[in-house]
């Protein structure tokens, strides 16, 4: 029963961290996307637009919930539920920390740590398509309908070449337990370089490269979202919907974007590892980076572009550096530190997600699936059976 | 827990099976396939078969059928019209499927006089280490000569494909 507790407990405490991320990473999208077409992004709601993500979710959940007469009515309302469960498990099996011992239990920052790890997170992924071909099929619309035919050919087609390049870090650290992924990156070469599997683990920067673009297939991103491509589709397969349901495809689809970035940061960028060994002062480095954050945030509040900055600019600059400063607390900072750098790391490549699609237009139907087939499936084949060849002769 | 569970996932793999039988719509059939598969995989990982059920997971569920239901949406095949029901089925189905269920279970009763009930966790050598290590040792031939033929049908699939088009 200690476990099951446990279980509970940790639930309650993800559950609505992942739920709050979700919905402000709504509002960083936006805030990121202005900047980058020079634009201020929102701003009316709250300092800097700080509380729209709250306005979004009581406008979304207070909208009328409208259902067209037309459509399959059992389908319609369970594909957007449907992809949003499988969205929201995958991300249960990843590890935010080390084994940690707090107030005398102990315990693996993460909710279960299973030894197919990978498999079920590919497994659970792959089931989320069913939501988004279902809402396309149901809505009875044929822009709907196109959208969902689109989206299941891109996830079997780009299903593939992930799986590839999943598979060749695997050969190296020989496990699909995400944790011990995890620790067999652990290390500095020549006491300086990561040994994660991108850097000196294994050279592994192909994979990296194929895995982050399929990621940006799987979870219909720019450059890839062609199920949702405004112009030619509407919206896609979730034009019918409206209020709640077509927040849980939203969510969902943010829900997969923080699992691929959290899978490449286990599997590519060594997890909670620290970026530069403790000897040499990695864990000052987290209270230095929000101790520069702050700084910058203090400058802009005593020389402010608009009035409010003068406040707001200088609450969340002393959040910032109360922040930087928890790090050093010695029973919190071990499991702070492990959670900054896994959440500074996944939350890079979200950045890295949100970027791209500030940069980079959409690619056309046929470009997308001769792109997958013609070059990532071969590209990822050969850097397997490289990576293999190179395993095969080191291990004899 | 361990009855309970079995229990739910068993009755919800049993009622996908008839529901994947009786629905008239393909894709409500081809849903039901999947909940069947879903429930397998967590009977599977119930049992310990770790590696197993991730497969199940991600091969049938999450690929296979996958396809299915993309070329069912694809060919926007309509619900099925009743035909006219063979005279002979109509009495004689339900009776030969009792039969044929009646059969099984006592082969398996037979077979297995001696089968104890499992405990879940017992079981711990379905992990995908153990699994890799017998497949690649005891059962290599098979598993090659399984490739092998898989690697023909996808051939033949090309082959016939290009048939097609031309």
């Amino acid at each position: 029963m200690d476990f099951i507790l446990l279980s509970i407990l940790k639930t309650a405490i993800a559950a609505p961290v992942l739920l709050g991320t979700l919905a402000y990473l709504v509002w960083i999208e936006r805030k990121v996307l202005a900047h980058v077409q020079l634009r201020i992004g929102p701003s009316r709601v709250g300092p800097h637009g700080l509380l729209q993500p709250i306005a979004d979710a009581i406008k979304l959940l207070t909208k009328e919930d409208f259902i067209p007469s037309y459509v399959n009515k059992f389908y319609y309302w369970l594909a957007p539920w449907l992809a949003l469960m499988f969205a929201v498990t995958a991300i249960s099996v990843i590890p935010v920390g080390p084994v940690v011992e707090v107030f005398g239990i102990k315990t693996n920052m993460g909710q279960a740590d299973i030894s197919i790890g990978l498999l079920l997170i590919l497994g659970l992924t792959g089931m989320g398509v069913y939501g988004i071909a279902l809402a396309g099929w149901s809505s009875n619309n044929k822009y709907s309908l196109l959208g969902g035919l689109r989206s299941s050919a891109q996830m079997i087609a780009y299903e593939l070449p992930m799986a590839m390049a999943i598979a060749s870090p695997l050969l190296i650290v020989n496990t699909l337990n995400l944790r011990e992924i995890v620790n067999a990156q652990a290390g500095y070469t020549f006491g300086i370089v990561p040994n994660w599997n991108v850097l000196g683990g294994g050279l592994q920067i192909f994979s990296f490269i194929i895995y982050l673009i399929c990621a940006f297939a799987e979870t219909n991103r720019i450059p890839f979202d062609l199920p949702e491509a405004e112009n030619e589709l509407v919206s896609g397969y979730n034009t019918e919907y409206s209020s709640m349901k077509f927040a849980a495809f939203f969510m969902a689809e943010y829900c997969n974007i923080i699992t691929a970035c959290s899978v490449a940061t286990t599997l590519f960028l060594g997890g909670w590892h620290p970026i530069i060994p403790n000897e040499l002062g990695g864990q000052f480095l987290p209270t230095l980076i929000c101790m520069f954050f702050a700084g910058v945030l203090f400058y802009h509040a005593l020389n402010p572009s608009r009035p409010s900055d003068r406040l707001s600019m200088g609450v969340i600059g002393a959040v910032i550096l109360g922040l930087g400063l928890m790090f050093q607390v010695p029973v919190v900072k071990d499991l702070a530190q492990p959670l900054f750098w896994f959440a500074s790391k996944a939350g890079f490549l979200i950045f890295f997600f949100i970027w791209v699609r500030g940069t980079v237009p959409r690619f056309r139907y046929d470009q997308l699936m001769r792109f997958a087939w013609l070059f990532l499936f071969p590209a990822a084949l050969l850097n397997l059976l490289v990576t293999a060849f190179i395993v095969a002769v080191k291990s004899n | 827990m361990d009855v309970l569970l079995f229990t739910f996932f068993a009755l919800v793999a049993i009622v996908g099976a008839v529901s994947l039988v009786v629905q008239k719509h393909p894709i409500s059939s081809a849903l039901s396939l999947v909940s069947v598969m879903v429930a397998l995989s967590v009977l599977f990982l119930l049992l310990g078969a770790e590696f197993i059920a991730a497969a199940q997971l991600v091969v049938y569920s999450g690929a296979i059928m996958v396809l299915f239901v993309f070329v069912i949406m694809l060919l926007n095949a309509g619900a099925e019209r009743e035909s006219r029901k063979a005279g002979l089925a109509q009495f004689l189905g339900l009776p030969l499927t009792a039969a044929l269920l009646v059969f099984a279970s006592y082969v398996i009763t037979q077979s297995m006089s001696n089968a104890k009930a499992v405990k879940f966790g017992a079981f711990t050598g379905g992990g995908p280490r153990e699994v890799g290590w017998t497949l690649f040792t005891q059962y290599l031939l098979p598993f090659e000569v399984t490739s092998i033929l898989i690697l023909v049908a996808i051939a033949g699939a090309v082959v016939l494909a290009r048939k097609e088009i031309d």
